[in-house]
């Protein structure tokens, strides 16, 4: 007997049963569709990760005032007063390879204007930021460089800060807000940002010049950090490296001493958590397969129910010539179509349902080939495995023992 | 004339476990020629229905030998098995064994599938002709729920001819029906057994039944008790026709 038409056989025989089919090919569609979903929102995750850290600028370098010793005691961070603005003019003038410089020093305070009040953190820079972080002003104009000169009380605000003192869309330059008491003129609005990589919102910040929190707001000399923005094309580890030779020359570091600062480039922290990312889309998939052998087993379970239920049905299929074969394929060929409708239609809905989450939730999600064949090739190898035996336990029957079967 | 069938010291031995075996035939020898009506009498347990499967190819004989059309049969592959129960038997069954759920067209096109007949106009018509000579011509698309226990048994009937095999076997086909549909039943084989020529061995252990076949094997004790001809047959034909009479 040709194949086709045992397939032919084996539709009809499922059919004859639609609702335990259905019930069956269940699992398998939950399983596979729960593979889709899972990987296609683990992918998602992290491709939106990575975009945003390429948004944060993939040439940075960011040395930060790091944990210094005194004597046996680790200092926290920012206890280091030993990086200062005279370094970052250094690195700009020494190192080669290097587009701008910022040093950076922040604090928190409470931001009053005439129409709100909000505590946010003010970051203090020169007036390369734009340029640097990629980040341009939507209203107004960023501050000069004549500004951080004269520590000039002017800020440029993010657009959360805009929106919770202003109200939204509000164009606030030129007006007057108080930052630790004292009066800054708003210059400008930067352009939305959106969340960083670790999800702070990256526009719920303003920035003065560095100058203006050195000497108006903090009282120190010392920066907290220098921010780097490497030209292209030049490998971000030669820069980091020079950086740190520089800074132990000009802290006069003994070779035995640790480093009183930190180098980190945008890259380490993208590996970071590119790899936190994986390891959470593998989890994830890794659920998701157990789901689908337990659908491959429950397809088993319903063969071998169904073997011993359509015992007489084997005996006479038997009787009037099929042989062993012929049941062998029918049952192996049934436990297929159960497994790969299912598994088809489980594609479809975890397509679906990964659209769904992406729209309604806003969680990036992507689906990939990958997840697609994968998952199919395991329904289908599902129901090889798992069809095989009970198929094979219907075919050994004997013809006579079958008819006889009560 | 080469018999249909023909058994020498045909013996199958049962093992239910341990050291205990059930000696279910003990030596039948037996001819069968073309075109015979033989039904096979005794009461339960004395080997008739074992020597049915012996000659359906449904189980094997523990030795002697079963020659089919001028074949052995006896010791054939288990593959080849099938064949002989799908091109030169045809077998009916006590309790129908219909697919259910399934078309009465479908249940007969069985056989010719199992075949390997891939041209499906031609299992169609087969199906449809096989249908049409048991008279149900009109019921093509029922299914077994839809039809009574003699439409059932009449469906099942189609399908063993479908393949036209030369040899007919029924196991008990009248145990589930009443008196008018069994004589109906009997019918059907009467009239396949005259206009066809086809050879058909019947067990039953209704005595009344046996007398419409022509030859008349009686088993005991796993041995042929007696071989006698049929003195007067009954015909179904005519006591159809009698309650037709007696119902109008």
């Amino acid at each position: 007997m040709s194949f086709a038409t045992i397939v032919v056989i084996a539709i009809k025989a499922l059919r004859r049963n639609a609702m335990r089919t259905a019930l069956t090919a269940l699992g398998m569609i939950i399983g596979v569709a729960a593979v889709i979903v899972m990987v296609a929102i683990g992918t998602g995750a992290r491709s939106s990760i990575e975009t945003q850290i390429r948004s944060a600028g993939s040439n940075i370098v960011q040395v930060n005032a790091g944990s210094g010793r005194f004597g046996p005691v680790r200092q926290g961070q920012g206890a280091v007063t030993t990086l200062t603005d005279q370094d970052a003019t250094a690195i700009a003038e020494d190192v080669s390879g290097i587009r701008y410089v910022s040093p950076t020093i922040n604090t928190r305070s409470q931001i009053v204007a005439e129409t709100g009040n909000w505590n946010t953190q003010v970051q203090g820079t020169n007036a390369d930021l734009p340029a640097i972080r990629s980040w341009p002003v939507q209203t107004g104009s960023f501050f000069t460089p004549q500004d951080v000169t004269v520590a000039a009380k002017v800020v440029v605000l993010g657009s959360t800060v805009r929106d919770q003192l202003f109200g939204e869309g509000v164009d606030p330059v030129g007006q007057t807000v108080r930052i630790n008491n004292q009066p800054f003129r708003v210059l400008g609005v930067l352009t939305t940002k959106g969340q960083a990589a670790f999800g702070q919102d990256q526009d719920d910040a303003v920035f003065t010049p560095y100058t203006t929190v050195q000497k108006k707001m903090l009282g120190v000399q010392h920066v907290t950090g220098i921010l780097i923005s490497a030209q292209d094309n030049v490998p971000l580890d030669t820069v980091s490296t020079q950086v740190a030779s520089l800074l132990r020359d000009r802290h006069r570091l003994d070779p035995a001493d640790d480093d009183d600062f930190m180098v980190r480039t945008q890259e380490e922290m993208a590996t970071v958590l590119t790899s936190t990312t994986t390891t959470m889309t593998w989890l994830l998939a890794g659920i998701a397969a157990v789901s689908l052998l337990v659908g491959g087993i429950g397809i088993m379970n319903i063969m071998l129910v169904s073997v011993t239920e359509r015992t007489r049905e084997i005996g006479l299929r038997l009787s009037i010539g099929a042989r062993d074969l012929d049941v062998l394929t029918q049952f192996l060929v049934e436990a297929i179509v159960l497994s790969v409708a299912g598994g088809v239609i489980g594609i479809l809905l975890g397509i679906g349902f990964a659209l769904g989450v992406s729209r309604v939730a806003h969680w990036a999600t992507d689906v990939t080939i990958q997840s697609v064949v994968l998952s199919f090739a395991v329904a289908a190898a599902t129901g090889i495995f798992f069809g095989y035996y009970p198929a094979r336990k219907a075919a050994s029957l004997d013809p006579i023992d079958a008819l006889r079967y009560e | 004339m080469t018999p249909v069938v023909s058994v020498c010291d045909l013996r199958k031995t049962y093992d239910i476990g341990g050291e205990v075996q059930v000696h279910a035939l003990q030596g039948v020898t037996l001819e069968i020629a073309p075109g015979e009506f033989v039904t096979l009498t005794g009461p339960s347990g004395s080997g008739k229905s074992t020597f049915m499967h012996l000659l359906g190819c449904l189980d094997r004989p523990t030795s002697g030998t079963y020659v089919l059309n001028g074949r052995d049969v006896s010791s054939l592959p288990k593959r080849e098995l099938s064949r002989v129960r799908n091109r030169e038997l045809g077998f009916v069954f006590q309790g129908f064994n219909l697919l259910p759920r399934t078309s009465a067209l479908e249940n007969v096109e069985l056989p010719l599938l199992y075949a390997g007949l891939k041209n499906a106009r031609e299992r169609h018509e087969r199906a449809v002709a096989a249908l049409a000579s048991v008279g149900l011509g009109d019921r093509l698309h029922h299914h077994p729920n839809q039809l009574s226990g003699g439409q059932q048994q009449r469906v099942a009937i189609a399908r063993a001819l479908v393949n036209n095999p030369r040899l007919l076997l029924a196991d008990e086909p009248t145990g589930n029906l009443d008196t008018r549909t069994s004589i109906d039943v009997m019918g059907i084989f009467q009239r396949l057994n005259e206009e066809r020529d086809l050879t058909i061995v019947l067990v039953t252990h209704e005595a009344d039944i046996a007398e419409y076949g022509t030859r008349i094997v009686a088993f005991r004790d796993g041995r042929v008790k007696s071989d006698t001809p049929v003195a007067t047959r009954r015909q179904a034909a005519i006591e159809i026709a009698r309650f037709r009479d007696a119902a109008a």
